[in-house]
């Protein structure tokens, strides 16, 4: 990421950021993954997902922020994300109801069990992320049009 | 007992926050105050003396647990009451460009 | 006794939340109402909840930060102020007073009342696989409540982005070009 010095903040947050923003992304997945096991779940992971990249857009200004994550791919992939855990709820009609946990339930504390909630943590994850970036997204291009007037 | 009623206390502090406030920040605050003292009632309300966390280690006593139904709701509204904060910040900002101010008194009498 | 600490520090945070003239000071302590109701999840054995809870309040400040740094007003005094905050308060005490009467019912502090949940603590981990209980509950035992909540946040983006939304360029250069 290259240091463009009138956007953003001062050059101490951008080495900072630049060190710990992909540390924050993959705590955020390790919490969504591990659901099942330990305390966190889908809403955490996805809420922490979506902080790593206010932080890239916090320190760095807003167009290294939207180049990572434009404003399309950010809609495609929430609606993808609501779209996925509703397939996840239909596919529970092939064992007689809706929602049921039809996968292998496997040995417990192990990290690929307990059927299918690992899949329904990821769907909510993806959700809630990206759609509160998008939120984000949406104030700060307020903003910025508001200061060009 | 003196807990939960510290609790409604706090609810009420938000509830004068909502309802004698003009500025409508102090009113989005207020409506803040109001939701965090309710998902700590419904907290207070399902906890055991000298339980455990409903998460199970081996060889563990499973009936100590303290309730893990009200912190699933819990868990739902906390999000929720995110995006609504969101929501109502978005409007005031854009109350703000259209009417210039954040009282409410003005924005009653300004009309279009 | 953690809990009344905790508690009273709350009110303490909210009543200067709510009074201080400045913008800046009173959203910065509804921050620190958060944190701490974060740390009284963490003492009533609830550790999905304070992650939770200290992430979203987290996000939270930085929307109400980035939104509102505007100027204030000075507070005027209006005709009817003192009918008004005694009557809020009225209104105040009323409500502790019949909510004391109704708190008298519950169970006390410390023993729940639990029917429903026996049954999802002694058959939650054969039949769901899952170790962390509150997860299996969210998304096992009672998913279409997950269902309406993911409901509810996509109606909220689709509003926020329908409130804060610029005309395009185009629209911008044919009002300029017409007027």
């Amino acid at each position: 990421m290259q240091d463009n010095p009138k956007t953003g903040m001062s050059l101490i947050v951008k080495t900072i950021t630049r060190l710990t923003v992909g540390l924050i992304l993959l705590f955020g997945i390790y919490i969504v993954l591990h659901g099942h096991l330990s305390p966190g779940g889908g809403f955490a992971g996805g809420v922490i997902i979506a902080l790593s990249f206010v932080h890239l857009m916090l320190a760095f200004g807003k167009d290294i922020a939207v180049s990572k994550v434009s404003k399309n791919l950010a809609s495609n992939l929430e609606s993808l994300g609501a779209l996925m855990f509703l397939g996840i709820a239909l596919i529970g009609f092939l064992g007689g109801s809706f929602f049921l946990n039809i996968l292998n339930k496997g040995k417990p504390f192990q990290l690929f069990s307990a059927g299918t909630i690992p899949l329904s943590n990821i769907a909510i994850s993806l959700k809630v992320g990206v759609g509160l970036f998008a939120i984000f997204l949406a104030l700060v291009i307020l903003e910025g049009t508001k200061k060009e007037k | 007992m003196t807990l939960y009623l510290l609790c409604l206390i706090l609810f009420c502090i938000g509830l004068y926050g909502v309802l004698r406030k003009r500025n409508l920040v102090k009113i989005i605050i207020g409506l803040g105050i109001v939701e965090y003292s309710m998902n700590l009632f419904f907290i207070l309300l399902g906890y055991r003396f000298s339980g455990r966390a409903p998460i199970d280690a081996q060889n563990q006593n499973i009936l100590n647990m303290v309730d893990p139904l009200p912190q699933a709701l819990v868990l739902t509204s906390i999000v929720i009451g995110l995006g609504v904060t969101a929501l109502v910040i978005s409007i005031a900002v854009r109350i703000y460009e259209k009417y210039g101010t954040f009282d409410i008194t003005k924005i009653k009498r300004l009309k279009g | 006794m953690e809990l009344h600490i905790l508690l009273l520090f709350m009110i303490f945070a909210a009543l200067v939340a709510i009074e201080v003239k400045d913008l800046l000071s009173s959203v910065i302590a509804v921050g620190s109402v958060g944190f701490a109701l974060c740390l009284a999840f963490l003492v009533l054995k609830a550790p999905d909840l304070a992650i939770t809870q200290l992430v979203v309040e987290i996000l939270c400040l930085i929307i109400l930060i980035r939104a509102t740094i505007s100027k204030d007003l000075p507070l005027v005094i209006e005709g009817r102020w003192v009918f008004n905050t005694v009557s809020t308060l009225l209104f105040v005490a009323v409500f502790l007073f019949f909510s004391y009467l109704a708190l008298k019912e519950l169970p006390g502090f410390g023993s729940p009342i639990m029917n429903v949940v026996k049954k999802y603590l002694e058959e939650g981990i054969t039949k769901t696989g899952a170790v962390n209980l509150v997860a299996a509950v969210i998304l096992d035992f009672r998913a279409y409540d997950t269902l309406g909540e993911a409901t509810v946040l996509f109606t909220a983006v689709i509003g926020i982005m329908a409130v804060l939304r610029r005309p395009g360029r185009k629209k911008i250069e044919e009002k300029e070009n017409a007027g």
